[in-house]
This record gives structure tokens, sequence and C-alpha cells, in this order.
């Protein structure tokens, strides 16, 4: 299979634009095991995880703007961890550290996996995600890219530039259960970010994308008292109860859709009640 | 652990010997099985069943033999000798012809030019299938049609010892508590695949290099099924990525050489990852019944026990690991009355045949659960009831064998017993759910537990079990040839402290490479036996060369020529009685977890242990094979388990097949190692096998301290999240 490797972005979409639909190689972590383990066999590749123009990471204003070639482990590095904890936290949810120095968050977010953790994360987070054509450049709305398991509203002709997320203005919590303490795949996560009068909660693994859990986040809203930025005992039950009903997890060999409503349940409840003292 | 740093002053056996692989192994530089290469080799690739039970109605290779880069496909119809083959029975098939008893049975093999090209052929096979029911229940097994024309039983044996008939007096306060326990599929998941090169010799043979435990016994499998002469087939040791168990039974090694018979070249496989699952054996999952009756004061009367082990579609060596567990059923406590009843029964699920601790693992689960129970019941401390009926020199096993040798059963409990107990957590990274950030402080509840097993050590049962070694001194270098097959667990270190031990620091050592050509079997690299077997047999040939030099100086050349048996054991008889074992090793393990029980995430926060080891010839090497068993059994209890739907492995990968991680496992702590030197003659300076018996009684000893963390009674391993989390019983 050939691989392009192309040394600029404009190389990139040039050679996106003659092969729609090839395969995009970022950091390799997710396509390198499908094509090792035989399910996946591209008939194109463009690598773009060397590309420059992805590389590193910008504050603008109340703004973090990140490259899609941002890795893991820069997500976890100060002063960026301190700028976006949830992402920070959930960067080390992920794999070893050598999985963590190869992945990126584009490659998260564009692989669109249910249980993606940055993905998950992301979306919490809202903001936007910049893609790129040789037609010119578009920034949709990060809270809808992902559309159902692994497809995303990125055209086949496009790649993910950056993301553009709010800096941390309040608590962030991201939770990831799994059936084993490290290396793993989540069961069900929650990503809980808190802005001053507003709640959201994205939740991993319990639908064929992150799933937000509006109704918790209106609850949550209403229920806090946000000049001291704390919660009635027992909000946070309900909290979590909301936030398990908004899930819609299936049974597999990791885990039964019963578990998986329990995990949220009691996920988001944690999530809640480290935010928000009562 | 400070204890076994060793002595590096010399190089005989006590000391700390670096392994002569080991450098090359840190560094990348070893040249393991995968990493064989030949000019112009071909490679091959396995077509397997879809289908856990499905006759064959038809096998069309058209396709792929007409794929540009094809150089041979064969199927049953091109093996030209014994179409079976078997670790007991010969009764799996080369390649399946007529039926298929499960998902993943190889139906045919290509050798072609390039790995993909023999894929894609592979996949162009066409075959028909008249789709049956699989029979995937071990219990409806035993009454269900046969599978096979052997049958569905692969073994059904009892053991009757002391008074059958005794029962407990209620009236004296005897206690009775019962169990049922159930051990999930646990897989040996070596970190190398099957791999192996064959090609053909020039006297008609074949020679073949492949990872396997058994050089000698794949040879005759490989002889039988090419129908060729058993000198005619050379087999070699390659570099081996693991095995515990998984490697030896035959996999690739008579498809391999057929190919390269046929195509006149050399062949090369190497199975991936999810071929890996389907290719090999696992470790038996059980189902397990108890009844211990005990007297008020603890003391045991009688366990009965009733044992069934699912074998999968063919027999491997579910015999022997059922003889295994039913002999160490009751645990090593003094038991004189005893009726143990073990069944191995045929099903269409995997096949399962050896894994470190070979049935004694399984029945582990069982017994200390249920002294755990009677512990509860009698309202004595359960390290209390097992000091109580622990067994000691002297005593006779359910089989009614008497112990002759080491059983330093109360001191293994004692020393685990009185090491210290951890403090909290340091720090979030160290609770359930580590990095996920799952669980605070608060949200946990601590267990500890301890359990202790035991098991045989070599093959009983009256096997001829024997290992040949050969010595060459010349010119201050002693050339040491066996067939030895080195899977990791550090026999390459062991024959050069053996031979320095034995002939001074001066000379130099030199191993030859594992082969059928230049020495007798060595046996199995299995049942904890290679340092007793080969590491005796290579004393032995030291000795007689030493000998030969102290009569006789002046010599250029010493030659020493040997075969090792172990003393001879028994079959058992109808009531399972007689002395069907050599010699064993103890083991026992503390665990303290911490749960976190709304979600049923937990963390191993300690784990020590204590065994019994003979004499230590390598303390560091020691010491590797304690944490590396440990570890396998903790992971039987907290995570490692093969995931069937319908027959079908549902997780055959590294992401979803978990093992535990650093995160999973604290360091081990070893409490005590117990040289007492193991009396039977051929026992390399009083040593035995260590590899097993750290396997057998950590993951009960973890099971344990999650039943006493939460109060439930969570009789199936590995535990899963949902078992606690949604379990009825859960208090809040």
């Amino acid at each position: 299979m050939p691989v392009l490797v192309p040394e600029t972005l404009e190389e990139a979409c040039a050679a996106l634009a003659a092969r729609p639909g090839a395969t995009l190689l970022a950091g390799g972590t997710d396509l390198m095991v499908g094509i090792n383990a035989g399910r996946t066999r591209p008939d194109d590749v463009v690598m773009v995880g060397r590309l420059a123009e992805l590389r590193g990471w910008v504050r603008d204003g109340d703004h973090v703007v990140l490259g899609a070639g941002v890795t893991y482990t820069e997500c976890m590095a100060e002063p960026l961890a301190s700028l976006s904890p949830v992402l920070a936290q959930a960067a080390r949810s992920v794999g070893s550290p050598q999985i963590r120095n190869a992945g990126t968050l584009g490659g998260n977010l564009g692989t669109a996996s249910p249980a993606g953790d940055g993905v998950t994360a992301l979306v919490a987070l809202g903001g936007t995600v910049r893609v790129r054509s040789t037609e010119g450049e578009r920034d949709l709305d990060l809270a809808t890219f992902v559309t159902g398991p692994r497809r995303t509203e990125r055209r086949p002709d496009e790649l993910i530039v950056s993301v553009r997320v709010p800096v941390a203005d309040g608590p962030q919590e991201f939770l990831k259960l799994g059936t084993r303490n490290a290396m793993v795949i989540a069961v069900a996560s929650v990503a809980l970010v808190v802005e001053p009068g507003a709640v959201r909660l994205a939740m991993g693994s319990v639908g064929p994308g992150p799933v937000r859990a509006t109704e918790a986040e209106a609850f949550a809203a209403s229920v806090v008292d946000w000049t001291t930025g704390t919660a009635a005992a027992g909000a946070a039950d309900e909290f979590g109860a909301l936030a398990a009903a908004a899930s819609r997890p299936i049974d597999d060999h990791r885990s039964s859709a019963a578990y998986r409503r329990r995990a949220i349940e009691i996920l988001a409840k944690r999530a809640f009640l480290r935010s928000f003292s009562s | 652990m400070s204890t076994v740093t060793g002595r590096r002053d010399r190089r005989g056996v006590g000391t700390g010997a670096a392994r002569p692989d080991g450098i090359p192994k840190v560094t990348g530089e070893f040249a393991y099985s995968s990493d064989l290469w030949e000019a112009g080799m071909l490679w091959g690739a396995t077509l397997r069943s879809p289908h856990p039970s499905a006759r064959i109605i038809s096998i069309d290779t058209t396709a792929a033999v007409a794929m540009p880069g094809v150089r041979a496909v064969l199927t049953a119809d091109d093996v030209p000798g014994r179409p079976t083959y078997g670790l007991e029975v010969p009764d799996q098939p080369v390649f399946a012809s007529d039926v298929v008893r499960y998902v993943g049975e190889p139906i045919a093999a290509v050798a072609a030019d390039h790995y993909d090209i023999a894929r894609r052929a592979a996949a162009a096979i066409v075959v028909t299938y008249d789709v049956l029911d699989p029979l995937l229940d071990p219990e409806a097994s035993l009454t269900a049609e046969p599978l096979h024309p052997d049958g569905n039983v692969f073994r059904h044996m009892v053991i009757r010892h002391g008074d059958p008939d005794a029962v407990g007096d209620p009236a004296a306060g005897d206690i009775v508590v019962e169990g049922t326990y159930e051990v999930g599929m646990q897989d040996q998941a070596p970190l190398g695949t099957e791999s192996g090169l064959a090609k053909p010799t020039a006297d008609g043979g074949v020679e073949l290099r492949i990872g396997t435990q058994w050089l000698h016994v794949d040879r005759d499998q490989i002889a039988a099924s090419l129908d060729l002469d058993p000198d005619l087939v050379q087999v070699e040791l390659a570099g081996v990525g693991g095995a515990f168990g998984a490697r030896e039974d035959v996999s690739l090694q008579i498809h391999l050489c057929l190919l390269a018979k046929r195509t006149g070249r050399p062949v090369k496989m190497i199975y991936g990852r999810e071929e890996s699952f389907l290719g090999h054996v696992h470790r038996h999952p059980a189902r397990m019944w108890f009844r211990h009756t005990a007297k008020a004061d603890g003391t045991l009367v009688k366990v009965e026990a009733k044992l069934l082990f699912d074998g999968g579609a063919y027999c491997s060596s579910s015999p022997a690991v059922l003889a295994n567990a039913t002999c160490f059923a009751g645990g090593p406590y003094k038991i004189p009355n005893a009726v143990v009843e073990g069944s191995a029964v045929r099903t269409n699920n995997p096949p399962c045949g050896a894994m470190r601790g070979f049935g004694s693992v399984q029945v582990c689960f069982g017994h200390e659960g249920q002294m755990d129970k009677l512990a509860a019941a009698l309202g004595m401390d359960p390290v209390e009831l097992r000091l109580k009926n622990a067994l000691a020199p002297g005593d006779r096993l359910i089989t009614g064998q008497r112990l002759d040798g080491a059983a330093p059963v109360a001191a293994l409990i004692e020393a685990v017993a009185a090491s210290p107990l951890p403090g909290e957590v340091d720090g979030p990274m160290g609770l359930p759910g580590g990095p996920g950030r799952t669980t605070q402080a608060g949200d946990v509840r601590r267990g500890v537990a301890l359990a202790v097993g035991f098991k045989n050590l070599m093959f009983s049962e009256g096997y001829d079990d024997s290992a040949a070694a050969k010595i060459r001194l010349f010119d201050g270098v002693a050339t040491v040839s066996t067939a030895c097959a080195e899977v990791g667990q550090g026999f390459v270190t062991l024959v050069h402290q053996i031979v320095h031990e034995v002939l001074g620091d001066d000379i130099e050592v030199v191993l030859n490479t594992a082969s059928t050509t230049d020495v007798g079997s060595a046996g199995s690299t299995s049942a904890s036996r290679q340092t007793w077997m080969s590491g005796g047999a290579v004393k032995l040939a030291a000795d007689d060369i030493k000998a030969q030099v102290d009569l006789d100086p002046d010599r250029a050349e010493y030659l020493a020529d040997v075969v090792h048996q172990h003393t001879p054991t028994t079959p058992l008889d109808e009531n399972g009685q007689g002395e069907p074992h050599v010699s064993f090793t103890f083991a026992c393990h503390r665990a303290v977890v911490d749960v976190d029980p709304e979600l049923g995430v937990l963390r191993l926060v300690d784990l020590v242990t204590s065994q019994e080891v003979g004499k230590i010839l390598n303390p560091v090497q020691l010491l590797g094979q304690l944490e590396g068993g440990a570890a396998q059994g903790a992971g039987l209890a907290l995570m490692e388990e093969i995931v069937l739907e319908g027959g079908h492995i549902k997780n055959p990968s590294f992401t979803d097949y978990l093992i535990p991680t650093s995160f999973d496992l604290p360091e081990l702590r070893v409490a005590a190692i117990i040289e007492e030197p193991e009396p039977h003659l051929g026992a390399p300076f009083g040593a035995k096998g260590v590899g097993e018996a750290p396997t057998i009684s950590s993951g009960a000893a973890v099971i344990a301290a999650i039943r006493a963390a939460t109060g439930l009674e969570l009789p199936r391993v590995p535990v899963r999240p949902s078992d606690i989390a949604l379990s009825p019983d859960r208090t809040p």
C-alpha cells in the first residue's frame, strides 16, 4: 500500500484531493493495530504525523487552539494542563507512555471511536474544530462533529487542522472506568466541564459517539448556587441518575449495558461531588 | 527484596549469575523464532474453521491454487502418514476433513511467495459446511451424542481415601460447609506468537526450527504424520517468546513440515495475535463443588469434591490435568477421609491443555475458598484453621502417598501471616482505577486474605520420565548438549552454574543449541521438571567428567553421556490410590486489596509470598519465577479470561484479553524462601523446580481478599466489576 508523506499542509490537502477517501495516518495507534490484525487494508495512506503546521498549541484570549498533531503527552504537560484540565486528565488515562507519545488529539477526534477519551473530553469542552481541504477551511461545532461510530462531519478530502476550546473557567473532571487500572479501553467515562452558570457532561462508551447528558446539565445549572459553587446534598445523586438515564449503552464482550449504566451513574455523581461541595 | 541478590564472586550454584541471553533480549538482538529467515523461503498460512461444529461438505482449492505466487495448497488428503496428532491421544486431525469441532480448527495450509499472498490464498479456499448446533456446555457433554469417535469423556476418575462413608457428628459440634466455584478460561498469553521455519533435507527428510517446549515429542508427531523415520526429522529450538504450556501441543509444526516437503523449499510461518489465540490450547475452565466436614476445633474430618473440567474439542493433556486437579483438590492439608470425583469432557469450545499450575490452580480456588468458609462457620481465624490442618512431612495425601520430602506448610503460612501489613496507599494513582481517576480514598474498603497451594513436580502416574545430557571437556572447554527447551525459565544460566560448580570456575562452558540431532530427549519443559531433570542430567554428566579427570588428569578429551530418570511412580488404582508423584512443591500468598464496591473496581495493594524450593541455584532467577508466577495467578483472579460466545473467542487480542500491568500488581514481597534439600536422587544439589508453585495460590489469595473487603460470596474467577457493583447482596 502506498504511503504518501507530504511535507506541508498544502501538500497534504493536495494529496487528499487526488485520493479522496485515503486513510490518514497520524500517530498510528489505531490504524496500525487494525492493519496488524488484518482488519484494515487501506489502498492509500496519507501520513500527516510529521506536518509542522499541525504541531503545538497557542492561547488565543479565553481559548486555546490545539494543533491536530498535539500528542496526549503534550496535553498532560504544563501550562496546557492547567488551561484545559479535562483534556490533561483524559490524556493521562490513555494507554502507556509510548502510546501517549504517539497518539494525537486530531487522530482521536478523526477516528471518533465511541470509546475515545480525547474526543469525549473535547465534546464536553465544546468549541470548534477546523478542517481544511484544497477548497479552503471550515470551522465546525465540536459538539456535533461526531455523527456516529467512527463517523464525523469531516469530508474525505479534508483533514483536521486544529481544535479551539475554551480555557478552563471552573472545575473540570474526567473519570474513566476500565477493567484494568491502566492501558485499557473505557467501559464508561464521563467528562464534566463547569463554567459560570453552566455545566456540560459528555459520556464515553455508552452510545454511538460521545453522549451529552443535557437533562443532567440543565439540572446541575439550576441546582448549583453559582455564587458559592455549592449544591444541596443529594443533588449529586440526582445528577448521576439523570446522566445514567441519558446513556445508551450496549452489551458487548467488554461489559454489560446494565453495568455501564451503573458506572455512568456513579462516575457522574462523583464528578459532580468533586466539582461542587455541599 | 534483599535476600536474593546472591553472590557474584564465583560462578557456581547459589550465585546470581546473569542470563547469557539477558542482554541480547533486552537490547532486541536476541533472535526469536519469528526472526527466522532463509534465502528463497516461502510463507505459510492456515485456513481455519469459522464454526464451532459443522460437517464439511466440500473443500474447493481451485481459486487458491490458481493465484500467482501460490506454491502449495494442502488439505487432509495431502497428509501421507497418521492423519491425527495429540500429546496423550492422537485424536486431533492435522487438517479437518469431515467435521470441524471448534472455531479455529485448521482445514488447509498454503505456501506462497509472500505472506499476504498466502493469507489471501487461504481465504480463497471455498469450504461448504453443514453447520451444526455446537455442544458448549460441559455438563451436557456427559450425556450428549459423542462429538468424536473417542467419545466425550477424556477422563473420569474417583479418589476414595480413608472412610468414604464418613460423616460428621452434628451432636459433637461438627461443621459442614458446601461451596461451588467456577474458573474461567485463562490463556498463557506468551508475547511471542507461534512461529517456525521448515526446510527439506537432502536425505528426504525435513528440518524444523521452532519455538517449542519439547523437541522430541514434536519430532515424533511430525514423523508420524509425514510417514518418515524419526531420524529424518530434525527439530532444533529457535528463540522462544514465552510458553507457559501453550507450546506443549503441536500447532504449526506438522503444517510447516508438510509444506516444506511439498514445495522443496524453506517455508516460514508466523501466527498473528488473533491466530495465536486460536492456535494453542488454554487453561481448562472448571466448575467445582466441595463439601468440607470438620470438628468443632477445626480438625478436618472429610473433603468431598466433584470437578468438571471443559477440555474443549480435543484431548491434549486433559487426562493429566484432571489427575492433578483431583489429587490436589483438598489442598495441602491433613485429610483423613476424602471422596473426589473428576471429569474432563469434550465440547465444541477451544481445546484446553497445559498451563502453568496444571490443574492445581483451578482447585486451589476451591479448597481455599472452602477453608475460609469453614473458618467463618467455626468462628475461627482462617490462618489458625490452616495451621491446624497443615500437611507435614510423613503425612499421607488423599492418594495414600506418604510425603517423604519437605512439606513446611505451617512455616510457609506463618511467615506470610507474620509479614507486616501495608498502610494506606500513597496518592491517587495507587487507588482503584489509577489514572482513570474513578476512585478516592473514601470510596474504598480493604480486604486481606491468605491462601496456600501445592502440586507435584515432574510427570506422574508411572510415566517413564527421563532427560539426557552430554558433556565433552576438551582444552578447558566443557561443551554441553541437551535437548532441554529454554523457554525463558533460565535453564541456560543454570547449565553454566551447575558445570562450574562441579568442574570449577576456570573452565569455559559452552551450551549447544537444543536439537534432536545430538542428544536424546530432555522431556518437556513443563511440570516444573527441567531444573531437576535436565539440570540433574547435566550435573550427573559433569560428575562423570570430574571422576574421569580425577582418575586420569592427562587426557586431552573427556566425554560423558547420561540419561537421568527420576524415582519411578505408580499409576492410580480404581480408588485413586497409589504413589503417583515423585515430589511436591508448596507456596503461600497473602493479598491485600482495596475495593471500590460501588464501581466494582479494585487495586491489589500488596502481595507477599513464601515458598519451599529445595535449594536456591540462582536467587535472581528464583525471584523472577516468584514474581511472574504470582502475576499470572493474580491475573486469573483479576481479569484474565477468554470470553466465549457460541464457541467463538470474543477477545483474541491484547486490547481485550487483559493481563495485569504495573498498575495492577504491587511489587511482590517475599516473606520466606525455605530451603530443604530434596532427598530424592537426581535433584541437582537438592534443588527442585520453582516455576509453577507461585501461580497456584496467588489468585486464590486475591479473590479471598476481595471477598473479605466486600462481604460477597464471589464464587467465580476472574471477578468482574459487575459481579461486585451489581451484586444484590452488596451492602451500601
